[in-house]
């Protein structure tokens, strides 16, 4: 089957204002005797849910939180990127465009990057009406940040909560349409399945994490809004709970899986110290504006480090090596993230790496507060200083900080069309969940904007489009797809609470996380993911039979539901390293070790590899077959990324 | 597993569900790290009680990095544990001494009823913002977002107001289980800023009316909450909000069901 | 008139209600103390005793007082309902305490309450009660006396206090020349009686510490409540309820029974 990404005719700039005027509408009378479905409730579930219940429709939501306000959206930190131009630096919708698909490696689809610039202005609007804080001068104006990847400033934050100011402000219009009866919000309930009735997704069963009541829920059509699957390493930035279920179960369905090796790793976050680690925390890419990276010269002094003979200050000037400014001394510091992990990597293989662990490399300040005063240090990294000493109870004003890199976005996601369609007529992908606008590389600032600009901007149009096209016939609750689904789920569920091993499911995820960074992390290699592929499915075939789930379904049960999302993820992880093995050639987050220039950077194969890779599940342990969606650049000029 | 030095004893409270009694259990915590988070002795603890085929203790808990508001936990008197500013999830077990007991009980307010364990629902924070914590406007056709000014110090005032994370440590700090710093940092941030001037009256009243029929306690302005609170959200907002609430009541048009729609 | 109900049934217009009868009463105890403050003469209770008997028959004044019996009893009713509601929004309490900082007052303002309530009654019982009580036959229990003063209108020099006997008189005063004659209820010597025992003059100590702190939280307090607060001026209010409410007005009462009971 060929991919069709339904990418309207004529010039770029027209595109989506042509393709608004081709859609259908639903007559609002009409609107009402619609149901959707929205999973998930993050920055894009939110605000499609808020949008589509303005417009009429009835919506039912759903998140596994507690409290729709909870989604990990809440975490990001940064910004959100858009192209307003109002600080009068040259900024436009072409060079947000352009500046992403460029970070990206040129490996998204021109219509979607270009639309999502586009509507990336209107975000900013609708946030500020919505009473969302964002960082003004004394003018009374927006303040403007810059951010990696850009020349200009077009980054609007709020303080270091950018993410929880905007999720607040989508639950917020939430809020509202829940208590005009337009949105029925389901709280502590988990999607674990697609219902679909000839060929079209027609709802979902869901668990409810009281009392596992299983139930399903009929729909005109699926939103899904769940966001990445970072948490396939174990050890992420990402949220304890973040998980790959619903897309993946969607996937089995049949909704195709595109670009699942693209994963991003974010260079300065807080070391790992020990097995029990259950989360990585990520501190500002700003640090490295002033920050030197460094790790001992040599084997010997790394492990006096390790073992606290000496201290980092102890270390002579000779005897460090300031890896990124020695192999980079045009941007030194201030390389982009895949670039500085990779390297902080290679050190720590070499047996450089400090810490107790060994799995750090050195972050100084020291040169920082010489030039500049410790109060002005303070003034400018002052949280984040804050934040390592909570986390490490170190100092970094007087030793350097340990640092080391870690998953914290995963650009691949379910395949979607240009109106965030999956293959399957009805079923939508939303936000991060998606593999759309990024790339292979997702830069600073981009992902709340895309999960905006889904559920505000563009899902509310292309929506109506389908549902005028199917109408408004009620969707047939006791149709047999239903019963069969849900049956299926029960089986699934009963044959996890069946497990009464020796293994907890927290250790296989540790045990899936450690295959993952190893083989299928910051470097991958043809011999690294072949192992990787067998010790995936080796660790699939002891969970099933080694594990154990304590419990049983109608209750509260923790172990069920982590028992579910870690066997999904071993799944997935098993289809990211055959991705990264089929894909022959660096990009973005993806390096294969194969593939490099001769100063180390990712080389892009174009001719062969320009291509979305869209995975069909074909049953159980059955190898997946891949569709390819050809990315044709009219506009762009593919070049290779340099930073020397 | 844990390869830590550290031995604690845990006392920690066990409820089945919202209908059946609870009770203290004893665990004991043992090779715990000081580098360990709260949570993450937790997980330790929880690992060895599954390996003997029993239930895991539940808590509530996301993000962890303090931001998503999910964790909750009364410990040794107080909420989120001894240190300030901060969640559960970022206190470490450092702030700990070898060989000491630990008192882990949920929060206790007859507005957020015990789920399981050490989990309560906290819904009732969710119906108060459905009952007018919005700025009643639909997506598109709103103006430019520069064409409202706002003064840097009301923003950054608004912003202190909005950092709140919904986390309910106000209320299990409160002697009264009262939930006015919660409601009032939402009132507040709204209320101050130009775009929530149209609604402000009666969004008040609103949110009043829904926190008293949720249960929760009456203010007396100890201050607890504010020295509790994870985001260190300030008593100001609770005198903000009463001042709107009994100008609205007393001196405006509004009501509070103007914003029902 | 439904809206006035439903806005002082909200926790907030009970709270409301405390912080207005609670401010009422602070400054009644500033009217109270100032006029209480002619204990200290040496004029064998002359402006003592005409300063209750004005308190207590001027028109405006009686009024005023009514309001005030009103402020106690609606305070002390409006506390204990909001100690009920506060008590069943936290049904089952916390085995490991409450440790969060808070002040020490704040969170005793219901204990505290409840002294000041009891010093109340017990206080009007005897000072207040008694002076009201007209009953002169024979087998009245308590009868504060009358009392004659004399003074010299011109130097202002008091002449003579003689105590009158037994018997039924009314509050006079006139003048013959340049002298003046009052005859008052000897209220003050009432006073002087009470102060002599020591457990009374530690009940007064006890609770007007009671109140001291009732006030140290309170007064700033019904300021939050009110919604009056403003960077400008909480440090002022706060400096107000400290030193005024929490520290001159409780020791000025306090040191009445003290000073009388090692004194005279």
């Amino acid at each position: 089957m060929s991919l069709n990404a339904n990418i309207p005719q004529g010039p770029l700039a027209e595109k989506w204002t042509k393709h608004k005027f081709n859609l259908k509408l639903v007559n609002p009378a009409n609107k009402r005797k619609y149901d959707i479905i929205v999973v998930g409730t993050g920055l894009a579930g939110a605000s499609a849910a808020a949008t589509l219940a303005e417009l009429g429709y009835n919506v039912k939501a759903f998140c596994f939180q507690d409290s729709p306000r909870r989604a990990h959206s809440i975490a990001a930190q940064g910004g959100i990127n858009a192209a307003k131009n109002y600080q009068n630096d040259g900024d436009s919708v072409y060079r947000l465009f352009y500046d992403t698909i460029k970070g990206g490696d040129y490996r998204a689809r021109e219509a979607n990057v270009y639309r999502l610039a586009e509507v990336s202005v209107n975000i900013i609007d609708q946030c500020v009406a919505q009473g969302v804080p964002f960082a003004r001068e004394y003018g009374g104006l927006l303040d403007n940040r810059s951010f990696g990847g850009a020349q200009v400033s077009r980054t609007f934050y709020a303080r270091g909560q950018t993410g929880q100011q905007l999720l607040l402000g989508a639950y917020s219009a939430l809020n509202r349409q829940i208590h005009k009866g337009k949105v029925k919000m389901y709280t502590r309930h988990e999607m674990l399945d697609v219902v679909k009735i000839d060929g079209h997704a027609r709802g979902i069963v869901t668990r409810n994490l009281i009392n596992g009541e299983i139930d399903t829920h009929a729909g005109h059509a699926v939103l899904l809004c769940t966001g990445g699957y970072s948490n396939v390493f174990y050890l992420s930035t990402n949220a304890i709970g973040s998980n790959v279920t619903a897309a993946w179960r969607a996937h089995k369905r049949g909704a195709y899986f595109a670009n699942p090796c693209y994963t991003q790793i974010h260079p300065t976050c807080i070391p790992v110290t020990g097995d029990h680690q259950s989360k990585l925390t990520l501190m500002s890419e700003s640090l490295r504006n002033d920050g030197r990276v460094w790790a001992p010269k040599t084997v010997e002094i790394a492990e006096k480090l390790r073992k606290k003979e000496i201290t980092a200050a102890e270390v002579a000037e000779d005897d460090r090596d300031y890896f990124l400014e020695r192999k980079y001394p045009a941007f030194g510091n201030l390389v982009p993230r895949d670039v500085a992990s990779r390297n902080a990597k290679e050190m720590v293989d070499e047996g450089k790496g400090v810490g107790g662990s060994g799995f750090a490399v050195f972050l100084d300040f020291a040169d920082a507060i010489k030039r500049m005063g410790e109060d002005t240090v303070r003034a400018k990294y002052g949280n984040l200083f804050d934040m390592y000493i909570q986390i490490t109870d170190e100092n970094p004003y007087k030793q350097p900080m340990r640092i080391y890199p870690a998953v914290h976005y995963t650009m691949g996601g379910l395949w979607v069309d240009y109106n965030l369609s999956t293959n399957v007529p009805g079923l939508y992908a939303l936000g991060e969940c998606n593999f759309s606008d990024h790339g292979a590389n997702r830069l600073g600032a981009s992902a709340l904007m895309q999960g905006l600009a889904d559920g505000y901007f563009v899902i509310p149009y292309t929506l109506g489009d389908y549902l005028a096209t199917i109408g408004p016939k009620p969707v047939d609750k006791n149709h047999p797809a239903f019963a069969e689904t849900k049956q299926d789920v029960i089986n699934y569920v009963n044959k996890l609470l069946a497990l009464k091993g020796t293994k907890t499911v927290n250790e296989y995820h540790r045990d899936l996380g450690h295959i993952m960074w190893e083989y299928c992390g910051m470097a991958r290699t043809e011999e690294g993911l072949t192992k990787a592929k067998q010790l995936i499915k080796d660790l699939k075939a002891d969970f099933w039979r080694n594990a154990i789930v304590t419990g049983e379904n109608e209750e509260i049960n923790n172990a069920l539901e982590r028992a579910g999302r870690v066997a999904d993820f071993i799944e997935l992880g098993e289809l990211m390293v055959t991705d990264a093995l089929m894909r022959r050639e660096s990009c973005g987050g993806h390096f294969r070790l194969e593939s490099q220039t001769e100063e180390g950077e990712a080389l892009r194969d174009d001719e062969n590899f320009a291509f979305a890779a869209a995975w069909e599940f074909k049953g159980e342990n059955i190898e997946e077959e891949l569709h390819k969606e050809e990315l044709i650049f009219e506009n762009v000029k593919l070049a290779q990324r340099n930073y020397k | 597993m844990s390869n830590g030095n550290m031995n604690l004893t845990l006392k920690v409270w066990r409820q089945q569900d919202s209908k059946t009694a609870g009770k203290f259990v004893t665990y004991k915590a043992e090779h715990i790290s000081p580098d360990m988070s709260f949570l993450e002795m937790l997980d330790v603890v929880n690992e060895s009680i599954m390996l003997k085929g029993e239930e895991p203790i539940y808590f509530d808990h996301d993000c962890r990095e303090g931001i998503c508001g999910m964790c909750s936990l009364y410990i040794n008197g107080r909420p989120h544990g001894p240190k300030r500013a901060i969640t559960t999830c970022q206190l470490h077990m450092r702030s700990f001494k070898d060989g000491q007991t630990i008192t882990i009980e949920p929060w206790r307010a007859a507005a957020f009823p015990v789920i399981k364990d050490l989990a309560v629902d906290r819904s009732a924070f969710d119906r108060i913002q459905q009952a007018g914590g919005y700025i009643s406007i639909n997506t598109g056709g709103v103006p430019d977002a520069n064409e409202i000014p706002i003064p840097k110090v009301i923003a950054d005032e608004a912003f202190n107001s909005a950092t709140c994370i919904g986390c309910g440590a106000c209320v299990a700090a409160c002697k009264n289980a009262s939930a006015m710093l919660f409601v009032s940092a939402k009132v507040s941030q709204l209320g101050m800023l130009p775009q929530g001037q149209t609604e402000r009256y009666s969004r008040v009243q609103s949110m009043v009316a829904q926190m008293d029929e949720e249960g929760f306690g009456n203010c007396t302005n100890t201050g607890a909450c504010e020295a509790e609170c994870p985001k260190e959200i300030t008593l100001t907002n609770i005198a903000r909000m009463n001042n709107d609430f009994f100008s609205a009541k007393f001196f405006r048009e509004a009501h509070a069901n103007d914003i029902a729609e | 008139m439904s809206e006035f109900k439903q806005t002082f049934n909200s926790s907030l217009g009970k709270k409301l209600i405390m912080a207005l009868t609670g401010l009422f009463l602070c400054t009644f105890l500033i009217v109270h103390l100032s006029g209480n403050l002619s204990l200290f003469n040496h004029d064998h209770g002359y402006a003592f005793n005409a300063y209750a008997n004005f308190m207590t028959h001027f028109p405006p004044i009686r009024v005023v007082s009514y309001l005030l019996y009103l402020s106690i009893i609606v305070h002390s009713v409006y506390a204990l309902i909001l100690t009920i509601n506060n008590r069943k929004a936290r049904p089952v309490s916390y085995a490991s305490g409450n440790d969060s900082p808070q002040s020490w007052s704040a969170k005793n303002m219901g204990i505290l309450g409840s002294i000041l309530l009891v010093f109340i009654v017990i206080h009007m019982k005897d000072f207040w009660f008694k002076y009201h009580q007209e009953d002169f036959s024979e087998n009245a229990e308590y009868v504060i006396p009358y009392k004659e003063y004399k003074k010299d209108l011109v130097s202002g020099e008091l002449l003579s206090a003689r105590d009158l006997p037994p018997g039924k008189y009314n509050y006079a005063v006139f003048t013959e020349g340049n002298v003046e004659t009052m005859i008052a209820k000897d209220l003050y010597q009432t006073v002087e009686i009470a102060f002599k025992q020591w457990w009374y003059v530690l009940f007064y100590v006890v609770a007007l510490g009671a109140l001291s702190f009732h006030l140290l939280h309170g007064f700033q307090s019904s300021f939050r409540t009110l919604g009056w607060v403003h960077r400008r001026y909480n440090g002022i209010i706060y400096q107000i309820g400290v030193w005024l409410f929490a520290i001159i007005i409780p020791l000025g009462f306090a040191a009445m029974p003290v000073v009388y009971y090692l004194t005279r």
